[in-house]
């Protein structure tokens, strides 16, 4: 029996399983994930991590620039624990090895970020999550009994009575479907990006451990919030930092003019000035480009419209020196030279601010189930997450998951209840069933990858930068009738040995699950606020909004949305004021 | 017009059916900004669902999708079918691991090796308080810094003459992770015990192939000639240290 299992291995899952390995060497922790926990999409995260620690900066202007960038959607006492501890943490990184640039002296170096008031965000240059990614993962190599399930797909929670018992899991390689008991269980599992056609994120990011919550009966919390990235790369959707805007990039549009300042952004200054202009928000940068494209200013291309981030004043040596990636990524994967050539970009789906609902130690609904990191919501995020925080996130909040659940599995030494067995066995035939094609048939049932494109786009079209009432009215009935037709889906893959078509189906499903809450939410909240703009309800709506949706899946499966105050300590809410 | 199209020859194996891998021919849309990858998923999405290969950034960061593309070790997201003109491509698996399944090997020998090397910080006495960072100049950085960026795509592996014929030599990546530490100036170790050994430093003949196909740069066969002159240097002057 496990006493702690995080599902995920990414930076939030790491972070849980150090804690647990180093604070309570005589518990078991296992790590399951999907993917080597080296190929976790931390890795792809660029431009660095928030943390207080120049003379001239303040815990409280901290929380400040989160509450206010989160459109007061955040929980302030959340908000306080996280900015207090992110320092901490980022220095625990440094004493790992994470190769933070640094200040001639030998000190961390910071850089400006968007919405930021202060130079607060450490770096490794412009690969910042990789390094964190590949930092943690090494140190979690010292501690040999970290058990790790490399290539396990996790297919649901034991739960019985209000209480989770562990999980059951399929090893790719071979096929098999095991229940593993646990005391305790992390879902450090990520974001779902994938549930939308253009968007930053790797393929495995799913909402796997989303749904895993959901169904299991623990409520998901402010689903509707999804960020859009002012700056990705047309077709492929890669991500290009907003480090590149820190470091004095321009947002130009087809008359090369810097557009934002027409939206109440401030005024265009030669070099960066912070919580102005191309370092203000993403939600409204990313709002000011459909406006610029409503006006016939952006650029048409075969992936759409775009808009031109223009870093060549900057130079070739000061690109190399701060964002290297971004040359390589524009090079290798856009056939152009940022120092030379003006880049292409176009808002692009990039994280979820909601999350599984947690307290401040990731504890869910559910006894003995955590969850941090992309995968949760805490909520630090709010309506609008700032560039920077989330990897700070993942390491404040999957460190504090981890404690809990060890925590909860020392004094919870109960043997395994019977029904991991029968849930196990039940899972297992239940996935044989799939992979056989008896249940589906590998020559009737549509095929996966028309139902994914077909959710993307209802997804797209429903819930993107500025929504309607009726076109999500719409979407709630299209994804319930895809949920139907995934159930029957045509699995052509028979295979016991590393079968991705399964996983493709699971992971389809779980989308699903998952872009259903979002839409609801959506469909919920007549108000805008950050990232949720409803063109039917264009005002912030503080008297009946100033609240977390809560959602939970309903017998019949359909999602049900209700309202939870939000934790207000030092900040009432106010103005979000950029630029002036 | 017929849109214009490319044949992708792909390796298929699957344990439970086939003797050995054999090819099977696919043809795909030959588009200027699709990668040998955008050709799988193709495969996978439209033509053949029965096909398995690990993805997952397409921004060349996670290491998962290297493949033998017509010979050659490469991350097949940023390998682009145009380079390959009329095709066709031949798509294996990584030469040198055993295959799991079809474009999928198996990858947990060269996680033992990465583990082998203590690839984290080595210091001695107790870790000071979580109040500030250790010093460390942008030139203690640099000193450390190229061999910081491997992606353990393990296409340095697949290049490499000696690893290909004795899958007990350390090889490229992990010799190149140890020496990330060794250079640290954080860190207090040599892992003299690892490295000067013929399975690891002494294995390599100095072919360079590894650095020839490292997509990040990271010159492992300039680690390992490095840390042979370390280690001859150790050996004549044993206080030498490094």
């Amino acid at each position: 029996m496990i006493d702690v299992l995080i599902v995920g291995g990414g930076g939030a899952g790491l972070r849980a399983a150090i804690a647990v390995a180093e604070t309570a060497p005589e518990l078991t922790v296992a790590v399951v994930s999907k993917v080597y926990p080296m190929r976790s999409h931390t890795v792809s995260a660029e431009g660095g991590a928030a943390g207080v620690i120049g003379i001239d900066d303040s815990l409280d202007e901290h929380c400040y620039d989160t509450v206010s960038g989160g459109d007061w959607l955040c929980d302030q006492d959340a908000v306080e624990a996280f900015v207090r501890e992110a320092p901490r943490e980022l220095i625990q990184l440094e004493h790992w090895g994470c190769p933070w640039s640094r200040e001639p002296d030998g000190r961390v170096a910071v850089r400006p970020f968007g919405g930021m008031k202060r130079l607060r965000t450490w770096y490794a240059a412009d690969k910042t999550g990789f390094h964190l990614l590949h930092t943690l993962f090494q140190t979690t190599l010292r501690h040999p009994w970290i058990r790790r399930y490399d290539e396990w797909y996790v297919t649901s929670l034991v739960v019985d009575d209000g209480r989770v018992h562990g999980v059951v899991a399929l090893d790719l390689r071979t096929g098999r479907v095991e229940a593993i008991p646990a005391r305790a269980v992390v879902l450090a599992t990520g974001g779902c990006g994938r549930v939308f056609p253009f968007t930053t994120n790797a393929a495995i990011k799913t909402g796997d451990g989303m749904a895993l919550a959901y169904r299991a009966g623990a409520p998901l919390k402010d689903m509707e919030f999804v960020q859009y990235h002012p700056t990705g790369l047309p077709f492929t959707g890669i991500l290009i930092t907003e480090a590149a805007r820190a470091e004095g990039g321009w947002l130009l549009n087809r008359d090369g003019y810097r557009y934002l300042q027409d939206y109440d952004l401030g005024t265009p200054t030669p070099t960066p000035k912070l919580r102005s202009m191309e370092l203000g928000p993403r939600d409204r940068l990313s709002q000011a480009f459909v406006h610029e494209q409503d006006k016939g200013r952006t650029i048409d291309t075969p992936y759409g419209p775009v808009v031109h981030l223009d870093l060549r004043h900057l130079g070739a040596a000061k690109i190399d020196a701060r964002i290297p990636f971004v040359r390589e990524l524009c090079r290798s994967y856009q056939n152009l030279d940022p120092a030379t050539d003006l880049i292409p970009v176009r808002p692009v789906v990039h994280y979820m601010m909601g999350g599984v609902h947690t307290d401040l130690d990731g504890a869910t609904t559910i006894a003995g189930l955590y969850a941090a990191g992309e995968t949760a919501c805490v909520s630090i995020n709010g309506a609008n997450r700032l560039g920077s925080n989330s990897l700070p996130e993942i390491l404040v909040f999957g460190r504090r998951a981890g404690l809990a659940a060890a925590a909860f599995a020392r004094s919870h030494r109960e043997g395994e209840p019977p029904a991991v067995r029968s849930q196990g066995d039940d899972e297992r035939r239940r996935l044989e069933r799939a992979r056989d094609g008896s249940s589906v048939g590998s020559s009737g049932g549509e095929r996966i990858a028309d139902l994914r494109e077909r959710m993307q786009h209802t997804l797209e079209g429903a819930a993107g930068i500025y929504r309607t009432g009726d076109a999500l009215a719409k979407a709630v009935d299209t994804l319930a009738d895809l949920c139907e037709r995934a159930g029957e889906a045509r699995v052509e893959d028979t295979s016991a040995t590393f079968n991705t078509e399964l996983i493709t189906l699971l992971e389809l499903r779980a989308m699903l699950d998952v872009a259903r809450t979002i839409v609801a939410c959506a469909l919920g909240r007549e108000e805008s606020r950050g990232a949720h703009q409803r063109v039917d309800f264009p005002a912030r709506d503080d008297d009946a909004y100033l609240a977390h949706s809560l959602v939970h899946r309903a017998p019949d499966g359909t999602p049900s949305v209700g309202l939870m105050p939000v934790t207000i300590t030092c900040w009432p809410p106010g103005e979000r004021v950029y630029g002036r | 017009m017929a849109a214009e199209t490319i044949r992708l020859d792909v390796a298929r194996y699957r344990p439970e059916e086939d003797a050995e891998p054999v090819l099977q021919s696919y043809e795909v849309p030959l588009r200027p900004d699709w990668a040998v990858l955008d050709g799988l998923a193709h495969i996978k999405d439209h033509l053949d669902g029965t096909l398995s290969f690990r993805w997952s950034c397409r921004m060349g960061i996670c290491g998962s999708c290297g493949m033998d593309v017509d010979g050659e070790p490469r991350l097949t997201c940023g390998t682009f079918l145009a380079e390959y003109g009329a095709g066709p491509v031949r798509i294996e698996p990584l030469k040198g691991f055993p295959v799991i399944r079809d474009l999928v090997v198996d990858i947990d020998g060269f996680l033992a090796k990465l583990s082998s090397v203590r690839p984290w910080l080595v210091r001695e006495g107790e870790e000071p308080p979580l109040t500030a960072e250790y010093a460390q100049t942008p030139a203690q950085l640099d000193a450390y810094k190229q061999y910081s960026m491997c992606i353990n795509c393990m296409l340095c592996y697949s290049a490499c003459p000696v690893y290909v014929l004795d899958p007990d030599f350390l090889g490229p990546a992990a010799i190149a992770l140890a020496q990330r530490y060794n250079l640290d100036s954080r860190d207090m170790d040599d892992r003299f015990d690892v490295l000067n050994l013929e399975e690891a430093v002494w294995g390599c003949t100095f072919v360079g192939d590894c650095t020839r196909v490292c997509p990040k740069h990271v010159d492992p066969a300039e680690a390992i000639q490095r840390y042979k002159v370390t280690a001859a240097l150790r050996s004549v002057l044993p206080w030498s240290g490094r």
